[in-house]
Order: C-alpha cells, then sequence, then structure tokens
C-alpha cells in the first residue's frame, strides 16, 4: 500500500487518481501509523514550504524519517521534493529533512515566476525513476522557488538557470513537477517508483 | 525550455458540451469527459472547463461533470464559471480540478483571490478578464473596459490596472479574453495581448479570436501571450491540434511536440 501523505496542502486527489490508473492501491492519509505502515511513501505539495512545518508538527516526520532508514521508498513531489533539502528561502524557519544539502531558492528577476507550464527533463547520469524516460521529455511544473543542483541531481531543467528537476539517493526520490499532471511520461515516472522494491 | 501552451476549452452548460461541437468519432459528442481526454491524445497542453448554466440546481451536475473530466485527464485542468466563494472553489478542488477561475465575483470582492490562494496556492487561481474596447467618456479614444456577468455589465475597470491588481492579490495566471475578438475567427487581439503582458509577471492566456494556424504564432510571438485557448476550432476540427503544434514548432514557437 502506499501512503499518500495528506498535510493539509491542496489538492490530493489526482495523485491518487494517478495511482488508481496504475493499478496500484493508495490511501491519503494524515494518521502516523498509517504511513508507518505504508510500503511507499509519498509526499505530495501545492503551495507554500511554510506548510511542510505541519508535517512536523503532526510526528509525520520522524515517521517519515525511520521509513526511509527501514529502506523504504519515499518520494517527494513538488514542495515536497524541496522539503527533502535544508530549507527554502521561502520560509526560512522551517527546517527540511536535510537528505539533499542546500536551500531552495527564487528564481531570478529576468524570468517570469512562477515557473507555470510544460518544460523538458535533462537527464544526468543513471536513474531507477527516470528508467524508460527519453531525453528533453516533456513534464508540467507550478512552482516559484527552485532547488539547486546537487550530486544526486538526475533531472535537471532549465529556467533562469538550470534547476534540479529530479533528485534520487537510495530509497529517496523526489520531484519538482507534477507526474499526475504529466501525461503519459507522469505515468511512467510514477509506475517506476511503484516497482521499487523495499531497498 | 518552457513552452507556450495550448488551450482547448469547453463551454459546459448541464453537464454537457455546447456552443459547436461537431467531432467524428465520438459516441457523444456533447461528453466533456470524453472530448476532454480526446483532445488531450491529441496534444492539447492543458483544458478549461467553463461551466455556463446559470441556475443554481445545475452546479450539482457540475460537479459531477467536473470529477468525470479530472478523472480522464492526466494534464493540468482548469474550471470556471460561478464560483462565488471559497466554498464554492473548495468543492470544485475536490472534484478533481487543478485550478479555479473566477471572474465576476472577483471583482465584485476582490480579496476573494488571496483567500482561495491562501488556501491552495496562487499556482490554483486564474482570474478571467473579459475586456471590450469601448469609448472614453469624454469621446477621445477608445479604452480596454472590462466586463463582467459574462460580459454584460460594464466594471469601470481597466484591463491592465485590474490584471496587475489580480496578480498582487495572489493570482497565478490571468485568461484574458477579447470580446471584439471572440468568435471572430480573425485573429486574437494582439494589441490587448501585449498590453497586459507586458505590465504582469504572471502568465497570461489570450483568448477570443482564434482562426488559423498563423493566429497562434502571431499571439505567441507579437502578443507576448504565454499560452493561446480556443474552443471550436479544436471541436470542429477545422484546426487539428498535432499539425497546429507542428506547425508553431516549425515556426520556432517552443511547443510540447512530440508529447
Amino acid at each position: 500500500m502506499i501512503a499518500i501523505v495528506d498535510y493539509g496542502a491542496g489538492n490530493l486527489t489526482s495523485v491518487k487518481k494517478a495511482f488508481d490508473r496504475l493499478g496500484m492501491e493508495s490511501v491519503v492519509t494524515s494518521d502516523p501509523s498509517c504511513v508507518r505502515k505504508a510500503e511507499k511513501i509519498v509526499v505530495p505539495g501545492v503551495g507554500h514550504f511554510d506548510t511542510t512545518k505541519k508535517v512536523s508538527e503532526s510526528g509525520l516526520r520522524a515517521v517519515a524519517l525511520d521509513a526511509i532508514s527501514r529502506g523504504v521508498p519515499l518520494l517527494g513531489i513538488c514542495v515536497g521534493m524541496q522539503w527533502l533539502f535544508d530549507s527554502s528561502e521561502e520560509s526560512p524557519q522551517t527546517t527540511g529533512l536535510g537528505l539533499f544539502q542546500g536551500v531552495c531558492g527564487r528564481f531570478p528577476a529576468e524570468v517570469k515566476s512562477p515557473h507555470v507550464g510544460w518544460n523538458q527533463l535533462h537527464m544526468r547520469g543513471r536513474s531507477i525513476l527516470m528508467d524508460g524516460i527519453s531525453r528533453d521529455s516533456f513534464v508540467y511544473f507550478t512552482h516559484s522557488y527552485r532547488a539547486p543542483i546537487v550530486p544526486e541531481t538526475c533531472a535537471a531543467t532549465e529556467y533562469g538557470g538550470l534547476f534540479s528537476s529530479a533528485v534520487e539517493r537510495g530509497n529517496v526520490f523526489g520531484v519538482q513537477f507534477h507526474p499526475e499532471k504529466s501525461s503519459d511520461v507522469g505515468l511512467r515516472i510514477l509506475r517506476n517508483f511503484c516497482g521499487i522494491l523495499l531497498c | 525550455m518552457l513552452t507556450k501552451r495550448i488551450i482547448v476549452c469547453l463551454d459546459v452548460d448541464a453537464g454537457r458540451v455546447v456552443k459547436g461541437v461537431r467531432f467524428a468519432g465520438l459516441r457523444d459528442a456533447g461528453d466533456p469527459a470524453e472530448l476532454a481526454a480526446l483532445h488531450a491524445r491529441a496534444g492539447a497542453d492543458e483544458i478549461v472547463l467553463l461551466d455556463i448554466s446559470a441556475t443554481h440546481e445545475k452546479r450539482g451536475i457540475l460537479l459531477e461533470t467536473v470529477q468525470r473530466t479530472a478523472r480522464a485527464l492526466m494534464i493540468p485542468f482548469t474550471v470556471g464559471g460561478g464560483i462565488r466563494s471559497l466554498d464554492d472553489a473548495a468543492a470544485v478542488f475536490d472534484a478533481g480540478a487543478d485550478k479555479i477561475a473566477i471572474n465576476s465575483a472577483a471583482m465584485k470582492d476582490p480579496s476573494l483571490i488571496a483567500t482561495i490562494a491562501a488556501r491552495f496556492g496562487s499556482q490554483a487561481v486564474v482570474v478571467a478578464i473579459d475586456v471590450k474596447r469601448t469609448l472614453q467618456a469624454d469621446g477621445s479614444g477608445t479604452y480596454f473596459s472590462v466586463k463582467s456577468a459574462g460580459g454584460r455589465d460594464a466594471t469601470g475597470r481597466e484591463a491592465s490596472t485590474w490584471s496587475k491588481e489580480a496578480q498582487e492579490r495572489g493570482a497565478g495566471e490571468i485568461l484574458l479574453t477579447s470580446m471584439d475578438s471572440d468568435g471572430t475567427k480573425d485573429g486574437f487581439d494582439l494589441e490587448l495581448t501585449r498590453v497586459v503582458t507586458a505590465i504582469v509577471a504572471i502568465p497570461v492566456i489570450a483568448s477570443g479570436g482564434a482562426g488559423t494556424k498563423q493566429h497562434f504564432v502571431e499571439v505567441f510571438r507579437d502578443g507576448g501571450a504565454d499560452a493561446a485557448l480556443a474552443a471550436s476550432i479544436f471541436h470542429f476540427g477545422e484546426i487539428a491540434l498535432p499539425e497546429l503544434k507542428a506547425e508553431l514548432s516549425a515556426e520556432g514557437i517552443p511547443m510540447r511536440w512530440p508529447c
């Protein structure tokens, strides 16, 4: 069973719907005991970095860290991916999980913000999550802050400079775009995630 | 590279697509979910569903329609028409919309933009603006007058200042419709599009007047639009999405193509 962590950040039905389409059982939950039992965890997110505080407050932060240490695959989407980094300029007082090093920051002033629409993935190195995804594939983004390029970046995207559109380290994965809104490419990425076994 | 978007609009009344649907190969040409899925497969970057039913009783049908349409799609899905409060918006998001479009209600109470953005994020709030070129009170020329209630009422607002205010209040995108061009198939209002894209930092969706592939080239190249929306030309098959996107790509406009 896949636990989709509900921490009050917007609409989670589309993530659930995508797993339904793949025939994978998933639940939207804010209950730590349910997340603890999950075989896979998804931390979705639209909106403000500040909302990730609710994950910590509800005890889900400790549950997520414990699951990761047990090898349970975890996927952060959008703000859920940024939460895997140290922090974000959007809410400097909120600490992320620090599994990837760096601070998420604003786009430079010369490009429109938010970055909304379909943009391309430039692959870097081997990736389980991006298996079978062609170079320069299009995925859907909508965000105002972006994560820096790190050694674990497995896909980068160009918009006012390169940023991390996907990161991967062991059983921890993050995507800045919305796979659940990215048509067949997104569905393939979610299917890859579903296929990852306990590490 | 970030691409320009082609958005297909479905005008829906009582759960049925209205305003010109004549599509070969569909079991039921008026079904929003079926039509949306067909456009998505053909390469639409996004779907907008506008509820044009006037009565309250039909709202329940809308939510069921939104639910079915959302289930058929894995691309962004915006729903507008008759959203007057945070509760209206929440019901539409619950039914599976990714973004909501608000128009008259935002002009009546501009704080609604911030209220919805605070709960669902700016990326989920599209402010729709209907514009008609109108003679100045002193007869010295025309200005871009914003209309509400489906274009019936004058609001005393000007398109670029209202767009700017909408952005400041938390709108994530502007859906800009030229009422003068709408339905003419003579092309988008490029001047209007330029005026608004020059003043806001958020994406602008141009709407009204699309008739040929060249009109799309113009609105991206000369109008500075981030996205272009049309309805009947796609429903009637006058312009096929794959051909349109291939031609725009060939003209050097960044497109999600092939997709």
